[in-house]
């Protein structure tokens, strides 16, 4: 959409420059000129703010690197080290700590704006599974950072998670050992860890670029779920996004500070604090809560390899998403019946991640497996069916008609962008 | 050209053969970058058998050591203990087999399995739940006191490990 640069150099070394390396005038038109649909809403501001993220990560990672010791005999005491002797260690360590879980909080606000607005529907399916290959990076990536501290917690984590491997028959056993380099979870698996912690927030950046590459193609979807077409739909990237983002950015990272500088350990588990034991698990091992839906979709299932599959497929049947929602109406504001089953499978998400928190008995195993049930159930059976029996609302035109209503559109929009803020109001 | 060659043509073998011979290339090198990520030299050598005194073990105790880096249980098991791991119907287990399958002739009041879990590889906490046996915090498995698995969600039994008795207070594990 209007992609193409209108950007000129005004200095002759800008102009010799960009005649060798047109790299300004692809930032001009993707960043700057790029035509946004102007109804974007603030659930919008959540690719920024993970893109913040994802460099915050990479920057405290980096300088983490230079204090820790990726050994079973010297991980626990490098990250006490970072703590009470590194200058700003403390902080440093904190920033990236809390900083994964704000990762994915935003993540999932990104996730579930995509589901309600219908994000992943055509020409977006492409952009969509990009997205789905990140959230496995991340959630690779956390993972393997996770352990780096060999705390009780991170031992016990690395056990349990890379033993989900020996559920497959036949090869199971031995993919378990080329994973840990040993017979147990020991100082070859934690070596290992670190260099692919370090390496894997550079895949993510690297899809990252594919991701949003992908998104300028189509251009951002947006509330009313209908494609720009014409100037009318959209405003220029900067400075109405630029500005709108940075605002967002600044609330989420004051939450951030917020947890960093008020509750650091609030979302973490005093029990990695204790160094690892292999000898001792502790009386309650649960994983961080970003994991805790998955958590509780693995142990639903009474089958190993069952639960195992299970908690792998309710992150693949994301990628077919595109596909299951047979429902050609974006936007979840025209779906009314799409909308409350939208926000019962928000639910049942939370509960998902409540139930993985607990212990696995009684009545918890119980609620696990209806909760499962119905994950599945939404994307395999509702939203498929819903698409064919579901009487969507009247879409708008377009994206103009939609802010600004049928008659004004026309007028409203002739006095150009700087009436924008006044029809908002 | 004026002329056209019948398929295929000299130029489509030596493309094909092209192709192979670089993707028989790319296999031999990238084998190296994943055999390294198995067992070192160092690590196997670890797995070298190691001698255990049984005679501080009192009846009743079970006592943690490692082999190869993983964790096993010796168990001194009481008579009523190994009574009861005998006294069972196999076709009620999930994973059937005989106590006797699972300890040494003439030894049956030493059990030595493999300290973790069969389902995710926890440490099961011993003389608990209702078998006597172990039970896991992490996901509750249960397991008698042979080390068999009764409740799941455990596929199988505590695995025993290659173990030989050298004289009746010693054991050679490996």
């Amino acid at each position: 959409m209007s992609g193409h640069s209108t950007y000129v150099p005004k200095s002759a070394v800008g102009k010799w420059f960009e005649s060798r390396l047109p790299i300004m005038g692809l930032i001009h038109s993707s960043f700057v000129v790029f035509p946004n649909p102007r109804n974007l809403n603030y659930l919008w501001t959540f690719g920024g703010i993970l893109a913040f993220m994802l460099v915050s990560q990479i920057l405290t990672g980096v300088v983490l690197a230079m204090h820790y010791t990726p050994h079973v005999d010297f991980a626990f005491s490098s990250v006490e080290k970072i703590m009470r002797d590194v200058n700003y260690g403390w902080l440093l360590r904190y920033l990236h700590a809390n900083g994964a879980s704000m990762f994915f909080i935003a993540v999932y606000v990104h996730i579930f704006r995509g589901l309600y607005y219908g994000s992943y529907k055509a020409p977006r399916e492409i952009l969509w599974i990009l997205g789905v290959i990140i959230f496995l990076l991340m959630m690779a990536t956390a993972f393997m950072g996770y352990v780096l501290p060999w705390g009780q917690m991170s031992f016990w984590g690395a056990t349990v998670i890379t033993n989900l491997f020996s559920a497959f028959p036949i090869v199971g056993e031995s993919i378990v050992t080329w994973l840990w380099g040993g017979y147990s979870v020991a100082n070859p698996t934690l070596n290992r860890f670190f260099s692919l912690h370090y390496l894997m927030p550079f895949m993510i950046a690297g899809v990252v670029v594919l991701h949003i590459w992908a998104l300028h193609v189509p251009g951002s979807n947006n509330p009313a779920g209908v494609e720009k077409q014409t100037a009318k739909d959209t405003l220029p990237f900067h400075p109405y996004f630029t500005v709108k983002d940075a605002f967002a950015l600044v609330c989420f990272i004051i939450m951030f500070s917020w947890f960093v500088f008020y509750t650091p350990n609030y979302l973490g588990h005093a029990d990695n604090y204790i160094p690892a034991n292999p000898a001792v698990t502790p009386a309650h091992i649960v994983p961080e809560w970003y994991f805790l839906p998955f958590y509780a979709i693995l142990r639903a299932v009474p089958d190993k390899l069952g639960g195992v599959l299970l908690m792998f497929g309710a992150i693949a049947v994301l990628v077919f998403l595109p596909w299951l929602d047979t429902s050609k109406v974006k936007s979840a504001k025209y779906r009314p019946l799409f909308r409350q089953f939208f926000w019962v499978f928000a639910i049942v998400c939370v509960l998902l991640g409540w139930v993985g928190a607990k212990p696995a008995e009684g009545g918890y195993i119980l609620l696990a497996r209806v909760l499962t049930a119905y994950y599945f159930a939404h994307f395999l059976i509702i939203l498929p069916l819903l698409g064919l029996f579901e009487t969507p609302r009247k879409v708008p035109a377009s994206i103009a008609e939609a802010v600004l209503g049928k008659g004004g559109s026309a007028n409203a929009m002739a006095a150009g962008a700087h009436a924008e803020p006044n029809t908002k109001g | 050209m004026a002329t056209t060659a019948a398929e295929p043509t000299r130029r489509d073998f030596l493309y094909l053969a092209t192709g192979a011979v670089g993707a028989i290339g790319v296999a031999a090198v990238l084998w190296p970058f994943i055999s390294q990520m198995n067992p070192d030299a160092d690590t196997i050598a670890q797995g070298a058998p190691v001698d255990f005194d049984l005679t501080p073990v009192a009846e009743g105790q079970i006592v943690k050591l490692f082999w190869r880096g993983k964790l096993i249980f010796v168990r001194n098991r009481t008579p009523a203990e190994v009574k009861a791991a005998e006294d069972v119907n196999l076709a009620s287990l999930i994973d059937p087999q005989a106590d006797s399958a699972r300890v040494k002739k003439g030894h049956a009041n030493w059990l030595v399995v493999y300290g973790n879990c069969t389902h995710l590889g926890c440490v099961p906490l011993g003389n608990e739940g209702p078998y006597n046996g172990w039970v896991c915090p992490c996901h509750g498995s249960v397991f008698d006191t042979s080390g068999r698995v009764r409740v799941g969600p455990a596929p199988t039994n505590l695995p025993v490990p290659p173990y030989e008795f050298v004289s009746d207070t010693k054991i050679k594990i490996g």
